[in-house]
């Protein structure tokens, strides 16, 4: 972490220097401040783990921009959490510089990217690690240090990326809940290359629109930000699960096709280092009924599908499952709105159950409800370790 | 003799053809005329306030930028961004709009840095919760109606045609049909009816505060769409017009949606 540190130093002295240029256009700080509550159905299985657990988050963002339409964007976040001392942290999810020419633009700093255009399992999405403390979703990334160069141009977008420093996953700790059955010890993390998390990493990503079709390929060389979970058992002491990162190679493509009020997705990727190589695909669609009648409420039905070809011993929650999902969106002047999704197992008897919904109150309130069921696991899937935590999450979030 | 009778009948109704116009034709006529005199601007960006009031007269407010680019054989490009509430700040909604079939649409958005297509098909749906749909406020292509002229009309003091269009795709657009006030002089249009598929009254927009841009073109400052049938009501408080700002294709494409601030 202290090369992390330092490298966050050099950031912040660069920008105090570019602050301190004149032909500064706009600058502007929002940001939002969100009180957590987190309540379990069921008795802990684990020492240590509680029912509830309250946590506190703040992000702030600041943007600003100048003369030459270059910009700098800073947004820190941090997380209080009573129960787990692993889901307390801080991480800066951007804090960059880009500079747009005519006809490419170049970033460099810590930035978010994501790639990829299904609902319920994000395959292709690599360059940012997940910050899974924060939610079983995988959609909360950490901020990734990068130099990206994009070349626009009339037959599609290129962007090259050069990503220094490798963030590793977040685990939830012995407190923490949900969680595996065995801890995963993040502070052994052990990797296939010598230099660990300072070995650079390389990829590339070609996107465009073809009439009513949305493409992306991308072509990923480095360290996988997926990690492979091993056990160990030392002499004394009980057995762990450390995180292994391979270097990989891994080949992703994404589609996303509209034909009147049917969305088509999917994505597909092949991966090497990791085990044998394999190949796994998610696809599916989204329809949507727009101003049910007599009503202004759009529903959405989402169906997907997800097949991953992988090694046994590398864990994934989703090997051959069906994902159905329900969206709807009352258009009122609250944003009301909600999502509900069903994914089933259809090697084994597992199911979950999501729920999302939100609400907003005045300009600068809102209040998010989520949960997860967990319901029926097989013995021998990963999920069975969460048959006991089953949970709602209830969020109040206050814009600034 | 009857022969000649017929011959000067004939050439009776073809001559009064040729001077009185049918209805369709006018309303067209009109509507290519307002669309002619609001068209060659390029490129445009302007603010917006949104205040949106329910029947008990709370009000809820929204702050939107616009982008828009004309294109020389197709519809309008535009790129929308949410500054507030809250939590859709940051919220970018791309539109090329088509002449003839479905527009493309595409949403980023921020938390998720991600860039999701969008079903074009949306024109009915309530635009932000507002009174606004997506098909008031989208580009107002001649090809996408049918016209009728019914009348002249004196209203609010402006000698004004009066024009009814009714939507060609009838299956998705929320209105049988929509008449028009648009006034003799300039082409402006100062109220609008609309009445939803089942041909009930549903909605009034009222226009004000006209400016001239560049010599040319008309931008109403206010404009306020009352929903009869709901009660509420949603105002439009526009600001800081900007013409030829040098807006380009590559504004408006899936990258720009990415960095749009």
């Amino acid at each position: 972490m202290t090369e992390v540190s330092r490298i966050t130093a050099a950031f912040i002295i660069l920008l105090v220097q570019l602050f301190t240029v004149p032909g500064a256009k706009a600058a502007e700080l929002t940001g939002s401040a969100a009180v957590e509550g987190r309540f379990f159905f069921h008795p802990p299985l684990h020492a240590g783990q509680k029912y509830h657990d309250s946590s506190l988050a703040l992000t702030a963002e600041y943007y600003r921009e100048f003369s030459m339409g270059s910009s700098v964007t800073v947004v820190p976040f941090a997380r209080l959490d009573s129960a787990d001392p692993q889901r307390t942290h801080a991480d800066f999810r951007e804090l960059n510089f880009i500079y747009p020419g005519e006809g490419w633009e170049a970033t460099a700093g810590i930035a978010k990217v994501f790639w990829g255009a299904t609902e319920f399992v994000h395959l292709v999405d690599i360059i940012n690690q997940t910050d899974l403390v924060e939610d079983l979703d995988g959609e909360e990334k950490l901020g990734q240090p990068m130099l990206r160069l994009s070349l626009v141009r009339d037959w599609g977008v290129i962007d090259g990326y050069l990503l220094p420093l490798f963030r590793e996953r977040t685990f939830p700790g012995k407190k923490g809940r949900p969680r595996s059955s065995v801890v995963v010890d993040t502070d052994q993390a052990v990797y296939e290359s010598g230099v660990g998390q300072y070995h650079p990493d390389f990829a590339l990503h070609y996107s465009h629109t073809f009439g009513a079709c949305d493409l992306g390929v991308a072509q990923f060389f480095g360290t996988s930000r997926e990690p492979s979970l091993l056990e160990t058992t030392p002499a004394a002491g009980a057995t762990r699960l450390f995180p292994f990162y391979p270097r990989i190679a891994q080949t992703g493509v994404y589609l996303q096709m509209v034909r009147g009020e049917w969305l088509w997705k999917g994505e597909a990727l092949y991966r090497s280092g990791q085990g044998r190589d394999f190949f796994a695909t998610t696809f599916g669609f989204e329809y949507t009924l727009h101003g049910v009648p007599e009503s202004s409420m759009d529903l959405g039905i989402l169906g997907e599908y997800i097949f991953d070809d992988r090694d046994e011993t590398i864990a994934t929650v989703f090997d051959h499952d069906v994902m159905i999902g329900l969206r709807w969106a009352a258009n009122d002047a609250a944003g009301t709105e909600a999502l509900a999704g069903i994914i089933k197992d259809l090697n084994h008897s597992s199911i979950s159950a999501t729920l999302e919904a939100s609400r907003r109150f005045g300009e600068t309130m809102k209040l998010r409800l989520s949960g997860y069921v967990f319901a029926d696991p097989d013995e021998n899937e990963q999920l069975f370790s969460l048959a006991q935590d089953d949970f709602v999450r209830l969020e109040a979030i206050y814009y600034f | 003799m009857k022969i000649s009778l017929l011959v000067i009948f004939h050439l009776v109704f073809s001559a009064l053809g040729c001077f009185a116009q049918s209805p369709a034709d006018r309303g067209l006529e009109i509507a290519i005329e307002a669309d002619r005199r609001a068209s060659g601007f390029g490129d445009l960006t302007a603010e917006m306030e949104m205040i949106l009031r329910n029947q008990e007269g709370r009000e809820s407010r929204r702050l939107i930028r616009l982008r828009t680019m004309e294109t020389p054989a197709d519809g309008d490009k535009s790129l929308t961004i949410f500054d507030s509430p809250g939590d859709v700040r940051g919220t970018a909604l791309l539109t090329h709009s088509h002449k003839t079939g479905d527009d493309d649409q595409w949403l980023f958005l921020p938390a998720l840095k991600r860039v999701k297509r969008i079903s074009g098909r949306n024109k009915s749906g309530a635009f932000m919760g507002s009174e606004f749909s997506y098909e008031d406020l989208g580009g107002r292509e001649v090809e996408k109606y049918g016209y009728k002229y019914l009348g002249e009309e004196t209203w609010d003091g402006r000698e004004c045609f009066v024009v009814e269009r009714y939507p060609k795709d009838s299956e998705n657009s929320g209105y049988s049909r929509i008449v028009s006030w648009i006034d003799l002089d300039e082409y402006r249009v100062w109220k609008e009816d609309y009445y939803d598929r089942k041909n009930r009254f549903l909605k009034t927009l009222t226009l004000r505060e006209y400016k001239l841009y560049q010599g040319t073109f008309w931008k109403a400052h206010w404009m306020r769409m009352v929903n009869h049938q709901k009660g509420n009501e949603t105002d439009l408080l526009w600001s800081n017009f900007s013409f030829s700002t040098g807006l380009a294709d590559r504004d408006f494409d899936q990258n720009s949606l990415k960095r749009a601030k």
